[in-house]
């Protein structure tokens, strides 16, 4: 295992390797602020549903030669739009609409993958391939990261009421349905992005474990929000440097460490309270 | 003023109630009481257009759909999030989210509209905790603050009351006599039958359909009580001395 001087060494040495590091980075932080509030709005399977959905987007993409991020939209607003309109429009419950629809996209992007030329490498969709990031490839990645903060800004009251309390959203005659499909568009953006960094079958994870880990520390939506991003640069960080010295996949290393930071909160952090009830416990 | 016209509404095949119409008056505090399933949340929701329905509703002549912002609504607990990364004083903040609009944060005016909110429902000192932190009835306070500061012409609370101390019930009847004096229209969905005379000006009896509306001296009686309710609770509640009036 090589140090982390050495590490660092090398990033001043590989273009791949800075342009590894960058993208990761900008990808954990992007997916720390979409993936916050896709765990406040009780959306988690949602969010998986959405980044295996543009599979078929990415394969059209590809087959087209038009540009990833507009093939994978229109195939994760789809997604989203068809689990809205099965589950408003039968007595199945939400999560059933969901493993429906997204198992269903998956199987055809996984067909169409293998019809469109054989350059593209399925296992790198699917598990990401970090060191792989073109020049191209990071634009886009600044592109959406700027789209995402600028997101969340401009709307930081309506996610806010929406993810809180819709009813009352409702009520002052705020159109929801905007606000959800909103941020069904943009959560495509990131699972685009994040493809090239941890794939898309774990995806699901940058969004959902940084910001659980900062939800157990915070009771601010703000501070969950930055906390979320911080924790999802780091964990691409110690995750980019473990797959170079341990020549470990990407994707499953980055993901690993935002486990691992997740069960360190899980254990320590006030609101959990794990060490703060044992500590009760020995002083009663 | 809050006017409903043939409003129907039907979650099944048989409706909850149809062609229902009804207008509360402003400076009043009207009750809405009626049977567990009588169709008074869902005339409030139906009204609200926060459900499919068929008719209209209107406040001052104009369609609810309007003028939303003229309506505050505080919906019965239940549903929230409690571990909601929120503060109590960032709950009553989304109060000025409606007039706000789009692409304006709550500026100064706003925070002290909320202080004085909070400071009306006695919850200053409780500004800054995680809502989840609250009692029951402060968290009821907490909502009755939101609708302070939305300064809506028409306020609908549904249940204000249950599973809430004494203490914030009389905070909350407290606000709502403020706001009954200010010349708002008041309007309570109502459980609990032996306060009744003590809270309301005026009554909306349902059953799925009105069974009386009118000031609380008129259609507060055994006939009425009994036709929405049971001929046994009607007994309860009216003795032969009340008869007599």
């Amino acid at each position: 295992m090589t140090s982390i001087g050495e590490f660092i060494a090398a990033l001043g040495h590989y273009n791949f390797l800075q342009s590894a590091l960058l993208a990761s980075v900008m990808v954990g932080i992007m997916s720390g602020i979409i993936g916050s509030y896709i765990i406040l709005r009780g959306m988690s399977l949602m969010g998986d549903a959405i980044s295996h959905s543009v599979l078929p987007g990415v394969a059209v993409a590809y087959m087209l030669g038009i540009n990833l991020l507009i093939g994978a939209s229109a195939f994760g607003v789809i997604a989203a739009l068809l689990i809205g309109f099965v589950a408003t429009n039968s007595k199945l419950k939400n999560d059933t609409a969901i493993g429906i629809v997204f198992s269903a996209f998956f199987a055809l992007g996984f067909i169409l993958i293998s019809m469109a030329e054989s350059s593209t490498n399925l296992h790198h969709i699917l598990f990401g391939n970090v060191l792989a990031v073109s020049d191209r490839d990071l634009i886009t990645t600044i592109i959406v990261l700027a789209i995402v903060i600028l997101f969340i800004v401009l709307f930081f009251k309506e996610l806010l009421i929406t993810s809180f309390d819709e009813t009352f959203a409702k009520t002052y005659g705020l159109k929801t349905g905007y606000v959800h499909y909103g941020l069904m568009i943009v959560l495509t953006l990131v699972t685009v992005s994040a493809l090239q960094t941890v794939g898309i079958i774990l995806i699901v994870a940058m969004l959902i474990t940084p910001a659980a880990t900062a939800f157990l520390w915070t009771n601010r939506l703000t501070t969950m929000v930055v906390l979320a991003s911080a924790l999802g640069a780091l964990a691409s960080t110690i995750g980019l440097y473990l797959s170079y010295t341990l020549n470990w996949a990407s994707g499953p290393a980055i993901v690993l460490v935002a486990a691992l930071i997740f069960l360190g909160s899980f254990i320590v952090s006030p609101k959990q309270g794990f060490v703060t009830k044992l500590m009760g416990v020995k002083n009663a | 003023m809050l006017k409903i016209k043939e409003l129907t509404v039907a979650y099944t095949s048989t409706p909850v109630f149809s062609d229902l119409s009804v207008a509360f008056s402003p400076g009043k505090i009207t009750g809405i009481i009626g049977p567990n399933g009588a169709g008074k949340s869902t005339l409030i929701k139906g009204a609200l257009g926060l459900i499919r329905r068929t008719g209209e509703s209107f406040v001052d002549n104009q369609p609810v759909r309007r003028v939303r912002r003229k309506i505050a609504y505080v919906e019965q607990r239940a549903a929230l999030d409690l571990t909601f990364p929120i503060s109590v004083f960032e709950v009553v903040l989304t109060g000025t989210y409606g007039k706000l609009g789009l692409f304006k944060s709550p500026g100064q005016t706003e925070r002290n509209d909320v202080m004085k909110a909070l400071e009306q429902v006695n919850l200053t000192e409780f500004r800054n905790r995680q809502i989840g932190e609250l009692s029951g009835g402060q968290l009821q306070r907490v909502f009755v603050a939101r609708a302070i500061v939305q300064q809506a012409d028409v306020v609908i609370l549904d249940e204000p009351f249950v599973g809430i101390d004494m203490k914030s019930e009389e905070e909350i009847m407290h606000v709502l006599r403020d706001w009954r004096a200010a010349g708002k229209t008041i309007i309570v969905v109502h459980h609990d039958l032996n306060k009744v005379a003590n809270y309301f000006d005026d009554l909306l009896i349902m059953n799925h359909g009105i069974v009386a509306h009118g000031p609380v001296s008129d259609v507060y009686n055994k006939v009425n009580i009994q036709q929405a309710f049971s001929a046994d609770l009607s007994a309860v509640l009216f003795t032969e001395t009340e008869d007599v009036s």
